[in-house]
């Protein structure tokens, strides 16, 4: 199967999206963006064909098998990636602990690590049973390192192995399991995980296709904060402006205007009926209110990222923050605190001042067309959406406004449809 | 030094006598204890050169030095300095250039000593900040100041009142303090003589200019074009050195022209001429050939820009006559960049997309200077409305090096030119 694929090579996140010949989505991919930008495309990459695999088994397997039966194997199919990395994370921890000057601990730190793994390792595969899992990043380093600082944190003794020393450990070696390329692709996991799933009559056939089946990519287009990275001619990287904008047009036809909120962009772009950008703005160099202050401050709060919006929804009373600027966000949020502010209600005020930025930029692109289109990062976060609404209604008036559940590729999809017009 | 590097060497003689020129003249500068030449401290925008010349004194341009200490990465300390000194972090980081040079020892750009000011002739064209720097250089040189007010042509003329108040303050007040700092008369047949050879090297410069008319333009009219309007913008209009090097550049570009070739970049030849676009606002300094290196690469040439008009406007057909001697240094005055207002400055770009056949145009908005930045995205707006041609919008600074964010700036052109790109495909289909 001829297929072309966009990359977006974001400052925080790196996504991949596959279309066919006929300019149909088969699959997206989606990484955090790691000091090696190559290999984080690769993962991406990587991503994108097993859901695009997954999608042809999907359809291979209709009528046959329950729905719910496809979402197990696809769970049991991400268990089998998280054993085999937990796998080299422990092999190099280990490594760690023989080479460290631990001394007389070393026997100690050797018994915490095993201890650790056994308990991540045991939590993975009772995640995997949990009919109905929590929210939590798709990132193995998300998932890993939460589990493991909290157990380290349970273990640590402050007379022998400590917290900071089981730590240090893990930081050291994260980075390392995410910069060496692993198997983790659809065919090097599927037969296990079907196994594991009790290899269901109606799905064998449909797995085996699925791994069969040749995407062969003739075209590849790759966009965002480190497309100069990518290994591509000229004519084969896009800026990730233009990507987003015919991104959204795909997505929303009737699409603008369009923001698009990243790591550490801001950008406000008007586009024609053909999602052609006729404008823009965007943040200067300061990534002030940009997704990485969220991160920032999601730190500063000792909570995932993602349990950010829910927080500032629960707020009745906005507290009015003036500085969105990422260097300052802790000072500003510990500030708030020590004032008696509550923390949702800080945080519902942090989500209005970033789109309040973002309402700036898009005044000196043009203003507000009907209709608009929230992409990229943030758009995930309801906090940020809500806050957008409120806004954009209060300035602009009745607009529609669309968020994709899968707007944070629409700089990948964008890049994609760049390709396919190249082959076409 | 690679042959590229070579090659762009040799094609820019005038490069070479420029070189020259400016060094002679901070030697020149140097040697001012021994040879108790007269020095007058003035700015680009309304410099009165020739006046200035005519009484035997030397000009001193405290932005080209601020601008040349941005180029050779002496900036960053210099405004650290004046930092040190409580100029806050907002304030034109020209005249922090200026002040932190001052403090760091007065070695000028190309390392020789700047003498002290004998007289800083104030000639006011709309900066406001103009005044606010020399009365801080008052401060640090003791030194006499006279101030020529220049009106701001805020409803896009020049009024004969206007030019009228002009004459009598040259009359009253900055030919008398001349007299006093230099000891020497008014000289009027001088002035006339040093016009002359005014309106010549703006003949010459006006033709180089415009030889961006041509496809493939010969020249790049904002980067290239900022070392063209180096000696005219400073102390070498109205002399006989400046007549030489414009007579050279003009033949120079004329020939390039002829032989059909591009600019040259400051990694060599430009290769195909792939957009041609026009330029308003200042370039930044500390990042300038890297600035320049990411329009080239993209094949990006500027045929036209507002900013080589700060120190004089001659496209339109102004040129210094020197039969009505102060009468003409009025309306030059009036008629530079800075003293233009808003609509007159939309009409600039508007006539410049259009009879130099722009593919677009591209405001570079720096921090540093209100003067330039305010109101630029109303024009962007209002030019965009009256061309059909979508602008772009880039932010830098003037010679702050924290100010230049490259992949930012490259982000912006790079999507700039392939919104271009995407029209044009869009357009043919």
């Amino acid at each position: 199967m001829r297929s072309v694929i966009g990359i977006d090579l974001g400052s925080t996140t790196t996504k991949a999206v596959i279309l066919d010949e006929a300019g149909e989505i088969l699959g997206r991919g989606i990484t955090n963006s790691r000091s090696d930008y190559d290999l984080a495309a690769a993962v991406a990459r990587s991503e994108a064909h097993t859901n695009a695999r997954f999608g042809l088994l999907a359809q291979a397997a209709e009528g046959r098998v329950k729905p719910s039966q496809i979402a197990r194997l696809m769970r049991a199919f991400r268990l089998e990636q998280t054993l085999r990395q937990l796998v080299r994370l422990r092999e190099l921890v280990e490594e760690e602990v023989e080479k460290s000057g631990f001394g007389g601990l070393k026997p100690a730190a050797a018994s915490a690590v095993a201890e650790i793994f056994k308990r991540i390792e045991e939590e993975e595969r009772a995640f995997f049973r949990n009919l109905d899992p929590p929210k939590r990043s798709d990132f193995f380093r998300d998932a890993a390192g939460s589990a493991y600082t909290r157990i380290a944190e349970e273990l640590g003794d402050p007379q022998g192995v400590s917290f900071d020393m089981l730590l240090g450990l893990y930081d050291k070696c994260i980075i390392r399991v995410e910069n060496e390329p692993l198997d983790l692709g659809f065919r090097d996991h599927i037969l296990a995980a079907l196994k594991r799933i009790g290899s269901p009559e109606g799905l064998r056939g449909a797995v085996s296709m699925a791994a069969e089946t040749e995407l062969e990519e003739v075209s590849t287009v790759g966009t965002g904060y480190g497309r100069a990275r990518l290994p591509f001619p000229k004519e084969q990287i896009r800026s990730e402006i233009l990507c987003h904008g015919l991104g959204a047009h795909r997505m929303f036809p009737g699409t603008r205007t369009v923001l698009d909120i990243g790591g550490q962009d801001t950008k406000a772009i008007q586009v024609d009926d053909r999602g052609l950008v006729t404008s823009f703005q965007m943040n200067d160099r300061c990534a002030a209110g940009c997704g990485r202050y969220l991160g920032y401050i999601a730190d500063e709060m000792n909570i995932g990222l993602h349990e950010l919006g829910p927080m500032a929804q629960k707020s009745k009373r906005c507290v009015k923050i003036n500085s969105t600027c990422t260097v300052f966000a802790g000072a500003e949020l510990r500030e708030r605190l020590s004032l008696g502010e509550k923390r949702e209600d800080i945080l519902a005020g942090l989500h209005r001042a970033i789109i309040l930025r973002a309402m700036s930029l898009l005044a000196r692109s043009g203003g507000v067309f009907d209709e608009f289109t929230f992409t990229g990062g943030v758009a995930n976060n309801h906090a940020a959406v809500s806050a957008l609404e409120k806004l954009v209604h209060e300035n602009y008036g009745e607009k529609t406004l669309n968020v994709s559940p899968d707007s944070i590729y629409t700089g990948a999809l964008g890049a994609a449809l760049f390709g396919h017009s190249l082959e076409n | 030094m690679s042959k590229s590097r070579e090659d762009g060497a040799k094609k820019d003689q005038s490069m070479v006598i420029q070189k020259e020129m400016i060094a002679n003249h901070y030697k020149r500068l140097e040697r001012v204890p021994e040879t108790r030449e007269p020095v007058v401290y003035t700015f680009v925008p309304g410099n009165l050169t020739e006046l200035v010349r005519s009484f035997g004194a030397l000009p001193v341009l405290p932005e080209i030095n601020a601008l040349q200490s941005g180029m050779r990465k002496k900036s960053g300390d210099y405004i650290a300095e004046a930092e040190r000194h409580g100029h806050s972090e907002d304030v034109c980081t020209y005249v922090k250039c200026d002040i932190g040079m001052i403090k760091a020892g007065n070695i000028g750009p190309t390392g020789t000593r700047l003498p002290k000011p004998d007289l800083l002739l104030l000639s006011y064209t709309g900066c406001y900040t103009f005044m606010k720097w020399f009365e801080l250089l008052r401060e640090e040189y003791d030194c006499p100041t006279v101030f020529f007010h220049v009106p701001y042509q805020g409803d896009g003329i020049l009024e004969p009142e206007h030019r009228e108040y002009m004459v009598r303050q040259l009359h009253e007040e900055v030919i008398p303090a001349l007299e006093k700092a230099t000891g020497n008369s008014y000289d009027e047949d001088r002035l006339k003589e040093y016009l002359a050879l005014s309106a010549r090297s703006e003949d010459d410069l006006v033709a180089v200019l415009q030889s961006a008319k041509q496809r493939p333009s010969p020249i790049d009219a904002y980067f290239g074009a900022v070392y063209y309007v180096g000696p005219i913008f400073s102390a070498f209009r109205g002399t006989q050195e400046g007549v030489n090097y414009y007579k050279a550049l003009r033949q120079e570009v004329e020939a390039r022209a002829a032989a059909g070739l591009g600019p040259v970049a400051p990694s060599g030849p430009m290769g195909e001429e792939k957009y041609r676009l026009v330029v308003e606002g200042p370039p930044n300094w500390t990042h300038f050939r890297e600035f320049w290196q990411m329009f080239a690469d993209e094949g990006a040439c500027v045929v036209a820009s507002t900013y080589t008009k700060v120190g004089g406007t001659y496209d339109f057909g102004f040129r210094h006559d020197p039969a009505d001697p102060l009468g003409t240094q009025a309306d030059y005055c009036g008629g530079c960049y800075t003293n233009i207002n808003l609509p007159g400055r939309i009409d600039m770009l508007v006539d410049y997309l259009k009879a130099y056949e722009a593919d677009g145009f591209v405001i570079n908005s720096v921090k540093s200077c209100n003067s330039f930045s305010a109101g630029q995205l109303m024009m962007l707006r209002e030019v965009e409305k009256r061309t059909g041609i979508p602008g772009a919008f880039i932010e830098s600074d003037l010679v702050d090096p924290r100010y230049f964010s490259a992949a930012n700036i490259k982000n912006r052109l790079e999507s700039y030119l392939q919104m271009i790109d995407a029209r044009r495909a869009g357009l043919s289909a």
